[in-house]
C-alpha cells in the first residue's frame, strides 16, 4: 500500500503525541474534526482530546504561545496554515526563540510546520519557500524534507531536537510523493545530505520539491548519455557542505537548485560557500536556478515558468557540462 | 520600590559616569504599580513577565538587584553573561522568561506558560504580562490579548499608562480609552491611580486573585514617568503643567505617607529602610562591577544546543 508524505506527516505527529505528554499541537483550524487546512491533523483532535488547540488567526500569537510552552516544559509543534503566512509569525521565531538559547541557555523546543512550496493556481501568497527567511536568524534549524521517510523521520526528529526548528514540508509534494512506507531501516541522521542519484558529469544540490525535479532532470540527460548526481540536502540549516564538497571533488561541476526567490537564497549560499571553499575543485563556475525575482504567479502556465523545472534543470545543467 | 528606586539612582549616575555600555531605563513614577504587578506572585508557580520600568516588580518577586546590576555590566556571573543587557534579564526556569525589545511579544510567551501549566493540570497559578500604553498599540499584544481571553488563561494584563510611549501622548497612540481594549477582547476590566500605592496594592490583589480562580484581567494603572524614557533623554516633550501634577504623586511619597497615616511606619523606620535599600544597591552594583566580563576569546558564538 502507498503512503504518501502527508501520510508520512501525519503519523509522526500520531506518534509524537503518543509518545510524549509534552507534545501538543497548536494552529488553526486544527483543533476540531477538521483536521487542519491539509488534513495533516485529521483524527488527531479526537484521539489526543486537549493536546491539538485551535487558535484564532493569529501567527505571532501562536508562535509566542509556542514559545512559553516550550519554556514551561512542553513540546509544542506549532502550524502555520501556510508557510507564506509564517512572516507574521517570523518575529516570535527569530527574535524570540531563535535569540533565546545563545542569550540564556536554555534551548526553546518549539516546532514550527509550514507547508510552503508552489502549486498550480496558489498564486503570490500560497506558494512561497521561506527557507532563507529563517535561516538567516541564528538559532533556528530549518529541514526541508524531500522525501515520503524524511518527512516522517526528520519531523519527529525536529521534536526530539532541544531547538527552534522550522519544518518546511511541501504542498506540491504532500499527494503527489508517494512511497510503499515511511519507514526506512536505517535513516540519515538529521545534518547529513543524501546522494539521491550517483553520477560523474555534475552535481546537482537540491532540496524539497527541487529533489524529484532534478532526479527528473538526470533522467532526462542520462537518455542523452550525461550523468548528473543529485545531492538531497535534506535540511538546509545545518548544511551538509561535506557531502557537497566530497561530491564536487569528482564531478567538478555544481548547480543548485531552489524554488525560493534568487536574491540571498539558498541557492546563493550555498554557492557563495563552495566558491570560498571549494574552487579549486571546479572546472566550470557555480551555477544557481531559482525562481524569478517576481512574485509567484497564479496561472499554472506561468507558474511553471517561474519555477525551475526538470526542463530547465536539465538545460542548465547540460551547459555547466558544456561549459 | 525604595530599592528599586535607589537602584535607579545609582544606574543612572553610572550612566552619566560613562560606566554603563548602552541605554539606562528607569522606573521613577512607575514604582508603585511595578511593586503590586509582583507582590501577590510566588515564584516557582506563577509567571512574571516584567516590562521596561520593573525593577520594583523584579524586587517584589524575589530578585536580588545583583542580577539587575549583573545585566547592566555584562557580569559573566550574571543570567545574561554579557549577551544580553540592560533591562533584558530574565530566568525563565524560574517563571520570568527574558523579555525581548519588540514591545508586546512577550504577552504570547506568558499565554504560552499559562497554556503549558493548564496541560500539565497545574491548577491555581496565575501570569502577569505587563506592558505600556504605547504597546497595547503594536499588533503582537492584541493576539496575545484576544488569544488569552478566548483561551480563558488566568493572566493579568497590567497596563502601566505613563501617558507617554517615548514622545509620543495617548492620544497619538489611542483614540478609545485603555480600559475598552481589554472590555473589547471579553476581559474583566481594573483602572487605578497608579501613583496611590494603597488603590494599586488593592486593584492588583483583586485582579490577581480573580485571575488565579480562571478570568482574564485587564487592568489599566495611571502614572506619569517621572523621568526620560531612557537616561539618554530630558523628556522635554512633557508640558512642564502635567509634570507640576505630578510634583506631591511620587509614588514612594504617597507609599510613605499611607504607611504612616495607617500607623504601620514612623518617619524614623523609614530612613532607616531607604538607607539599608541604599546599602544593598551599593554592595550589589560593586560586586557585579567587579565580577568579570564575558571573554571575547572563550566566547563559543553558537546559537543551537543541538548540533548534528
Ligand atoms: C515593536 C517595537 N517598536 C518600537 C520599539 C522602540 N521602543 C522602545 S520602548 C518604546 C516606547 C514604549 O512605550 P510604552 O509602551 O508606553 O512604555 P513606556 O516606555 O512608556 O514605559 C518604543 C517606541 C520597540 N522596542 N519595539
Ligand atoms: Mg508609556
Amino acid at each position: 500500500m502507498a503512503v504518501t508524505y502527508i501520510d508520512a506527516i501525519h503519523q509522526a505527529l500520531a506518534e509524537l503525541l503518543a509518545e510524549d505528554d509534552a507534545v501538543f499541537l497548536m494552529g488553526e483550524d486544527i483543533g476540531g474534526s477538521f483536521g487542519g487546512a491539509f488534513k495533516a491533523t485529521k483524527g488527531l483532535a479526537e484521539k489526543f482530546p486537549g493536546r491539538v488547540i485551535n487558535t484564532p488567526i493569529s501567527e505571532d500569537a501562536i508562535v509566542g504561545a509556542g514559545i512559553g510552552a516550550a519554556l514551561a516544559g512542553m513540546k509544542p509543534i506549532l502550524e502555520m496554515q501556510f508557510a507564506d503566512f509564517g512572516t507574521l509569525g517570523q518575529n516570535q521565531m527569530a527574535n524570540n526563540a531563535g535569540a533565546h538559547f545563545y542569550r540564556t541557555g536554555v534551548p526553546v523546543n518549539v516546532t514550527l510546520r509550514m507547508p510552503c512550496g508552489g502549486t498550480p493556481g496558489g498564486g503570490p501568497f500560497h506558494s512561497q519557500s521561506l527557507e532563507a527567511l529563517f535561516a538567516h536568524y541564528p538559532g533556528l534549524h530549518v529541514f526541508t524534507p524531500a522525501t515520503v521517510a524524511d518527512a516522517y523521520f526528520m519531523l519527529k526528529e525536529a521534536v526530539r531536537i532541544p531547538d527552534p526548528v522550522v519544518f518546511m514540508e511541501h504542498k506540491f509534494l504532500y499527494r503527489w510523493l508517494k512511497a510503499d512506507t515511511w519507514q526506512e531501516e536505517n535513516p540519515l541522521p538529521v545534518g547529513k545530505a543524501r546522494i539521491a542519484r550517483v553520477g560523474k558529469h555534475a552535481t546537482v544540490v537540491a532540496f524539497s520539491a527541487m529533489v524529484p525535479e532534478a532526479l527528473k532532470a538526470a533522467e532526462l540527460l542520462a537518455q542523452q548519455g550525461y550523468d548528473i548526481e543529485v545531492i538531497d540536502l535534506r535540511s538546509v540549516k545545518p548544511l551538509d557542505y561535506d557531502t557537497v564538497l566530497a561530491s564536487l571533488s569528482r564531478t567538478a561541476r555544481l548547480l543548485v537548485v531552489s524554488e525560493d526567490f534568487p536574491y540571498g537564497g539558498v541557492a546563493a549560499e550555498v554557492v557563495a560557500t563552495v566558491a570560498s571553499m571549494g574552487l579549486h575543485l571546479l572546472d566550470a563556475p557555480p551555477l544557481r536556478l531559482t525562481s524569478h525575482d517576481s512574485p509567484i504567479p497564479y496561472h499554472p502556465d506561468l507558474w511553471r515558468e517561474h519555477r525551475p523545472s526538470a526542463d530547465s534543470i536539465a538545460a542548465a545543467a547540460k551547459y555547466l557540462i558544456s561549459y | 520600590m525604595l530599592t528599586a528606586r535607589a537602584f535607579d539612582t545609582k544606574v543612572s549616575a553610572l550612566y552619566k559616569a560613562g560606566k554603563i555600555f548602552g541605554g539606562v531605563f528607569l522606573g521613577r513614577g512607575h514604582e508603585a504599580i511595578s511593586a503590586c504587578s509582583a507582590v501577590f506572585l510566588t515564584k516557582g508557580q506563577d509567571v512574571y513577565n516584567p516590562f521596561i520600568r520593573e525593577q520594583a516588580g523584579r524586587c517584589a518577586w524575589g530578585d536580588s538587584v545583583l542580577e539587575s546590576a549583573r545585566c547592566y555590566f555584562g557580569s559573566r556571573e550574571g543570567l545574561m553573561r554579557g549577551r544580553d543587557g540592560n533591562v533584558h534579564w530574565g530566568n525563565p526556569q524560574e517563571g520570568v522568561p527574558a523579555p525581548i525589545s519588540h514591545l508586546g511579544a512577550m504577552a504570547s510567551v506568558v499565554a504560552g506558560m499559562m497554556l503549558a501549566k493548564r496541560l500539565r493540570g497545574e491548577q491555581g497559578c496565575v501570569g502577569v504580562a505587563c506592558a505600556g500604553d504605547g504597546t497595547t498599540s503594536v499588533g503582537a499584544l492584541h493576539e496575545a490579548a484576544n488569544f488569552i481571553a478566548v483561551q480563558q488563561l488566568p493572566v493579568v494584563m497590567l497596563i502601566t499608562n505613563n501617558r507617554y510611549a517615548y514622545s509620543t501622548p495617548n492620544a497619538q497612540e489611542f483614540a478609545a480609552e485603555l480600559t475598552e481594549r481589554g472590555r473589547g477582547y471579553g476581559y474583566e476590566v481594573h483602572r487605578c491611580d497608579g501613583t496611590d500605592f494603597f488603590a494599586t496594592l488593592q486593584t492588583m490583589q483583586t485582579a490577581v486573585a480573580a485571575a488565579r480562580a480562571g478570568k482574564p484581567q485587564w487592568v489599566v494603572a495611571d502614572t506619569l514617568r517621572l523621568c526620560g524614557h531612557g537616561e539618554h533623554d530630558d523628556a522635554s516633550y512633557i508640558p512642564a503643567e502635567l509634570k507640576a501634577q505630578y510634583a506631591d504623586r511620587d509614588p514612594l511619597d504617597v507609599a510613605r505617607r499611607q504607611l504612616i497615616d495607617a500607623g504601620w511606619l514612623t518617619e524614623e523606620e523609614h530612613l532607616i529602610w531607604e538607607a539599608e535599600c541604599r546599602d544593598e544597591v551599593q554592595r550589589c552594583v560593586a560586586q557585579a562591577q567587579k565580577e568579570a566580563g564575558p571573554d571575547p576569546a572563550a566566547e563559543d558564538w553558537s546559537a543551537v544546543s543541538w548540533r548534528p
